[in-house]
């Protein structure tokens, strides 16, 4: 059992994918900002957002199914605000019958709807960020863009090392399942403290042996000149498309806005 | 399988994952600041505490916790407990330290696999990195001076630190949520406070017994994290932002206009229909300072949060006079 989830990324060759690292970081942050600002019920605004995100997939060649069957990932939080309805005053559309006649206001339904489309709207942008840049290209636009350079190599080696570790844990929860048998219908395991602590163990056991990989790499780092900093080759230019692309998706993000 | 077990493994934790689009643009700006200054004061700080072998360590570290998110253990009812990790980062490595290693975790999480949204990540680094690492670590640290260096006291401490790590960070993202208007505090409070209750005891239970089982193997990885420095730091940047939290729910709930839910139980009297048994029960419960729904429910989690402070400081008193007893 070995895991990629490398799968992420798309490969292809459309300009999308070809455009700077730096650009697509900043044309989904923008989006994302945009999406912020508009104001609760602009539906209208909305749906010119899932239009611009429905350009953008169309051209990096992406199966739109695949985009919406991972952006249901944020839609149980929105358990958060289901009481909007009741609890926003305004104008009221329905009267439930139980707790002697609870209300359903109109501003809170539609804020309700709003915050979820929102939501929505941005994890869109941010799976096809993922999908149409590779994840190594987006940290180094990252640092290109000025973040710390020190907690972006950090990210990078957690990156490099989170599919070894992941599989350690896989191994470990194999094991425990391996010794842990249990015949159908019967309770198996032992208290809720025993089973506490059996996983509990094993978060210790991976935290040690995580500790000790670390010290490895450290002087496998050592070994090939490591001076405290993380270098890069990776080279990347802007080109005109970048800004032509960047200049557009501005300019129509700012329309949106102002209209909406 | 596997795919989907590692989204388990991710989900896990879900509920203090904001997305984006929960909270308002103001906010989560306001989160973004905050968390910026005290990753850059937490760069700093490990700089000179780990020197070169910052990257190294607190990269791999930040794949494990990532890693450890997905074991998990069964509760009862299909539910499962599982670490989120901050108090255990914390403990092991300090609390700067664990600072940027959860950073990196929920940077890594929102960035790649959209958990928690990308403009709320400010917030989401404090709730889930730094409140927890420093709520952690403080707990950690002040039950250890006050029950003494016994393995029971030391346990005793990791519980209560991991238990109070989770439920402050739930607190604090309740208290976003209604800063936001997305969820009125009376009710976002309780419904938060209650679950991560539960959740807290998963995570005390494995920080527990992975602290029981790293100090029976590697005690000098414990010692290096309590030598790690920067608790001072830690506990004035904690009451900082505890402080910024009660006072913005203070002067919101102070503010003219009415918490939702208050509105409602004014044009309906749901209130009073749902809570009447309750009244009858406790009658004090109108007490005048507290008769705004808001501060009562801030009241109800301060006495219990002090109730159970005060729980285990008996019980780890107790412990102590015991081993005592039976050392002399």
């Amino acid at each position: 059992m070995h895991i990629h989830l490398d799968d992420q990324y798309h490969v292809g060759s459309t300009f999308i994918h070809r455009l700077d690292p730096r650009t697509k970081v900043i044309i989904a942050v923008l989006f994302i900002l945009t999406v912020s600002l508009t104001p609760f019920g602009a539906f209208v605004g909305y749906i010119a957002l899932f239009a611009l995100l429905m350009t953008i997939t169309v051209l990096a060649h992406i199966d739109p199914t695949y985009v919406l069957k991972r952006s249901v990932v944020a839609f149980p939080f929105a358990l958060a605000a289901v009481t909007l309805p009741f609890t926003v005053p305004g104008e009221t559309l329905a009267t439930l019958p139980i707790f002697g006649g609870l209300t359903i206001s109109q501003e809170g339904t539609i804020r309700l709807i709003s915050i979820v489309v929102k939501s929505w709207l941005s994890i869109q942008m941010a799976i096809i960020l993922v999908t149409v840049t590779p994840f190594p290209a987006i940290l180094w636009a990252l640092r290109a863009l000025r973040l710390p350079s020190p907690l972006i190599a950090i990210v990078s080696l957690m990156y490099r090392y989170l599919f070894v570790l992941f599989d350690e844990a896989m191994r470990l929860l194999r094991a425990r399942s391996a010794r842990s048998a249990s015949a159908d219908g019967s309770r198996s395991g032992g208290s809720l403290l025993w089973r506490g602590q059996v996983a509990g163990r094993m978060a210790g056991s991976l935290m040690l042996r995580s500790f000790e990989r670390s010290e490895r790499i450290y002087n496998a780092m050592l070994a090939r000149g490591y001076q405290g900093q993380l270098l890069s080759v990776a080279h990347s230019h802007l080109r005109p498309q970048d800004f032509v692309v960047g200049g557009v998706a501005a300019a129509s993000l700012l329309i949106i806005l102002l209209l909406a | 399988m596997t795919w989907q077990l590692f989204l388990t493994g991710l989900s896990a934790p879900q509920q203090l994952h904001i997305p984006d689009g929960f909270l308002s643009t103001p906010v989560s700006l306001v989160g973004w600041i905050l968390a910026v200054v005290i990753i850059a004061y937490a760069l700093r700080q490990t700089r000179e505490q780990l020197g070169e072998r910052q990257i190294p360590l607190l990269g791999v570290l930040a794949a494990f916790i990532f890693a450890a998110q997905a074991i998990n253990f069964p509760v009862a009812g299909g539910t499962s407990g599982h670490l989120l990790g901050g108090a255990l980062a914390a403990i092991v490595l300090g609390p700067w330290a664990a600072v940027l290693v959860m950073t990196a975790v929920i940077g890594l999480q929102a960035l790649l696999f959209q958990d928690g949204g990308l403009l709320v990540m400010g917030w989401n680094i404090i709730n889930m990195g730094i409140l927890t690492a420093f709520t952690g670590y403080l707990v950690y640290m002040l039950f250890k001076r006050l029950l003494g260096v016994t393995q029971t006291s030391l346990l005793i401490a990791g519980a209560l630190g991991a238990w109070l790590s989770v439920e402050i960070g739930a607190i604090a993202t309740a208290i976003q949520l209604s800063l936001s208007g997305t969820s009125p505090l009376a009710i976002a409070l309780p419904a938060m406070f209650g679950v991560h209750a539960l959740i807290g005891i998963g995570e005390a239970l494995i920080t527990v017994s992975a602290l029981a089982l790293i100090g029976r193997t590697r005690p000098d990885l414990l010692r290096q994290g309590e030598q790690s420095g920067g608790t001072a730091s830690a506990a004035w940047v904690t009451s900082g932002l505890v402080i910024a939290l009660v006072v913005a729910v203070f002067s919101f709930a102070a503010s003219g206009s009415p918490d939702g839910l208050e509105r409602v139980a004014e044009d309906t009297g749901f209130i009073g229909t749902a809570l009447d048994p309750f009244y009858n029960i406790l009658p004090d419960y109108t007490i005048p300072f507290i008769g705004n729904e808001t501060l009562s429910g801030i009241a109800a989690v301060v006495l219990g949060t002090l109730l159970v402070f005060g729980l285990a400081l008996l019980i780890g008193r107790t412990v102590r006079a015991q081993s005592a007893k039976s050392h002399s």
